[in-house]
């Protein structure tokens, strides 16, 4: 039993507009015209295509395999037919394409053959690539791959699964808690196996009371410790270090795996999604996506991955009067550029956002210093000064201020008095961080080669050299042991002067070669033979002529 | 008086041998300075800063005899981070020596290809791949887009490519900041 919860710095409590969406039965989505799946599902890797055009590929079937450390496989959710692989817009801030495989569904949604995995027989490094050719990532937003997660099996004491949705609007993991808690909770059981861990722990904010009592009945049920524990519903607190924080007491540093801290976190949808892969065989094809804001039935939608949002708007009948889309939530979520965008595995909550609700940003000004960013952040930043940083593109200060730490959970710019949007900057501050770290590697990488090249070089002319002065030796050998049948006057010719020795040979053998060649034609063998008569006299005559003029 | 003598000179006997050993155990094979400059500059080895390469640059950079702001390729960022090592004023990039472009990698057009290997020879990164009369390419990754094989091409057939914006790549805009309303 958890004596006490443990508290995080700061946060907030926006508005969380979760009953809009929260109360309507997870509907599964029809099957969409056209489907396409990313190949590139998160930051950090994609996969490599091993379908092409024309293939008719199963539900189920592996269409790209997993590449990289970091990298999962993806898969065909229905069967259908490869239409097209290449670039497509994907959800993403900066509304660029990737490599997507286009599928066009038959409607048959025939699966390939399934087959549970043993997972307590199979070695523990056969689980783990079972679970990255299954394709399952964590589905709270960032898509990490599971299996890297998981550790080297050993260290980790506490499994922590995350059903803390503290995002408003969002309500995926709420509905999926109180409709599908078994095959979590199994789940989460297969998980605890594979991380090596002795107890559950299910984190679940406590303004969600049927998904609790749901996870207690279920959680009852497994033979292992697991403890359903109702958190404070303070934003950020299903932040995985925030939940983690709360729930044990331990403070993961930045850049650290959980594993090494003996707790890791994973997302409810994770749980069922290992679930499904172990006991049926059945890769991460589809995901719970909450379609909410201004629309006519808002609610969660059972998505197949690749479905276009375009799809989903029309099903959640979208008002007239939207302005734009937000992917994710109103905190940590962006504006979508283009609604053709497919859902990836971390895609979670469209909110289709009305006039009203989201007023346009109001003009930022100048940072007056109250502070209220630094009470705000869960992370214990001095937000202002990042900022002052950033915006100075002070680079090297923000990273010793620990720029990286941050989550960009948004409370500091939604505390904010003069409207800064703050996680905007430190956003810009990370990315031109990484630009400069991946040039200054690309420099390096260069100079090494330049060096190698240089070294090269001179390797090659020194090589030259040696392998032209022992044909010179050669040769001199040759033309002195031959001296002697030529005749004694040349020989002491020679003898005095051996470069002139060695440009006379040289030059015979280069008469040689020239009286040996014949000239060719092509077209020789079709002359008639008079013609070729009369080309051998001339030869004859230039012959002739050549003996009498050579100057030689 | 002797003893102090003695003791004194047993010092300095002792410091003499420790400073003498130290100099020879801890000595620094070649300039240091001259390693943070070229770890700063590009590695372009394009020659624009008029010397024939990052490493010779940095040497005369170090020995007084070049400016901080001949090089193209390492941009107004560059020259900051040299003005920063260096303890000088920043300058702007000196228009003699080129403008700063944005990056660009080289493309040949493979088809008009004679296969002449003279790029190949003047790639000062390996980064162009071919034999002689056959058709040459060049590696994306590892080209620094430093031109020098334009120049070479017989048939001009290598255009330089401004490098493409991709999800691994892609930075996040300086925030826009909006002017207030007046009141």
């Amino acid at each position: 039993m958890i004596s006490r919860l443990f508290s995080f710095h700061g946060g907030v409590k926006p508005d969380t507009h979760k009953s809009e969406s929260a109360e309507a039965p997870i509907r599964p989505a029809p099957l969409p015209d056209m489907l396409a799946v990313a190949l590139r599902q998160n930051a950090r890797a994609a996969a490599r295509c091993v379908v092409a055009a024309g293939d008719r590929v199963l539900k189920g079937q592996c269409i790209g395999t997993a590449e990289g450390p970091h990298g999962t496989a993806v898969h065909a959710p229905t069967s259908g037919t490869v239409r097209a692989i290449g670039t497509h817009p994907i959800a993403h801030p900066s509304g660029l394409d990737t490599h997507c495989v286009l599928i066009e569904p038959d409607g048959r949604d025939e699966w390939i053959a399934r087959a549970p995995f043993d997972y307590r027989r199979a070695p523990r490094a056969r689980a783990l690539a079972f679970l990255r050719d299954a394709g399952i990532v964590g589905m709270g937003g960032a898509a990490f791959p599971s299996h890297v997660k998981l550790g080297t099996g050993s260290g980790i004491d506490t499994l922590i699964i995350n059903g803390g949705e503290c995002e408003p609007w969002i309500t995926c993991d709420d509905r999926l808690m109180r409709e599908r808690a078994d095959g979590i909770m199994a789940g989460a059981r297969i998980l605890l196996e594979l991380a090596g861990a002795r107890r559950i722990i299910v984190g679940i904010e406590d303004d969600k009371p049927a998904a609790i009592a749901s996870m207690r009945a279920a959680a009852a049920a497994l033979d292992v410790p697991a403890e359903i524990v109702a958190v404070p519903s303070i934003y950020p607190s299903g932040g995985e270090k925030q939940l983690i924080r709360v729930l044990t007491g331990i403070e993961i540093p930045h850049g650290q795996p959980g594993f090494e801290y003996g707790v890791q976190c994973f997302n409810v949808a994770t749980a069922l999604a290992v679930h499904r892969a172990v006991a049926f065989g059945e890769p991460l094809i589809s995901r719970i996506v909450t379609f909410t804001g201004n629309v006519v039935h808002p609610g969660n939608y059972e998505v197949l991955i690749g479905t276009s949002i375009e799809a989903l708007a029309s099903l959640a009948r979208v008002r007239a009067d939207t302005e734009r889309f937000i992917l994710g939530g109103p905190m940590m979520g962006f504006a979508l550029p283009d609604l053709r965008v497919p859902i990836l595995k971390g895609s979670n909550c469209v909110i289709a956002a009305p006039p009203g609700l989201f007023p346009p940003r109001e003009p930022e000004l100048p940072c007056i210093r109250c502070g209220a960013c630094a009470r705000a952040c869960p992370v214990d930043l001095q937000p202002f000064e990042l900022y002052w940083h950033a915006r100075s593109r002070n680079f090297g200060k923000a990273q010793a201020y620990h720029l990286f730490d941050c989550i960009e959970c948004g409370c500091c710019a939604f505390v904010c008095p003069s409207h800064i949007p703050l996680v905007d900057y430190y956003r810009f501050a990370k990315s031109e961080i990484w630009a400069r770290e991946r040039d200054q590697q690309a420099a390096d990488a260069s100079r090494e080669r330049f060096e190698f090249r240089n070294f090269r070089q001179t390797r090659e002319k020194q090589e030259k050299a040696t392998r032209l002065a022992a044909k010179a030796a050669e040769t001199q050998a040759a033309l002195a042991s031959k001296a002697p049948t030529t005749g004694a006057p040349a020989a002491g010719a020679d003898a005095e002067d051996p470069k002139k020795a060695l440009i006379a040979a040289a030059l015979a053998r280069a008469k040689a070669q020239r009286a040996a060649a014949v000239p060719k034609n092509a077209e020789i063998d079709t002359l008639s033979p008079e013609k070729q008569a009369e080309i051998a006299a001339i030869e004859a005559r230039r012959k002739r002529l050549g003996a009498d003029q050579d100057p030689r | 008086m002797l003893s102090a003598l003695l003791v004194m000179t047993g010092i300095a006997l002792v410091l003499g041998a420790a400073l003498g050993y130290a100099s020879i155990r801890f000595r620094v094979d070649g300039d240091p300075l001259v390693e943070k400059i070229d770890a700063i500059l590009p590695q372009t080895q394009c020659g624009q800063c008029s010397y024939p390469g990052c490493k010779p640059y940095a040497q005369a950079i170090a020995n007084g005899e070049a400016d901080i702001n001949q090089c193209p390729p390492g941009g107004e960022d560059g020259i900051r981070a040299l003005a920063d090592l260096l303890g000088r004023e920043f300058k702007p990039l000196s228009e003699a020596h080129g403008i700063e472009k944005p990056k660009a990698v080289a493309l040949i057009d493979e088809p008009a290809c004679i296969g002449c290997t003279l790029c190949i020879q003047a790639c000062p990164v390996d980064a162009i791949v071919g034999a002689a009369k056959q058709m040459h390419t060049v590696v994306i990754p590892l080209c620094t887009g430093c031109e020098l094989c334009i120049a070479p091409c017989p048939v001009d057939c290598i255009t330089m490519e401004p490098v493409r914006e991709t999800l691994e790549n892609w930075k996040w805009k300086y925030p826009a900041i909006e002017i207030g309303k007046a009141a």
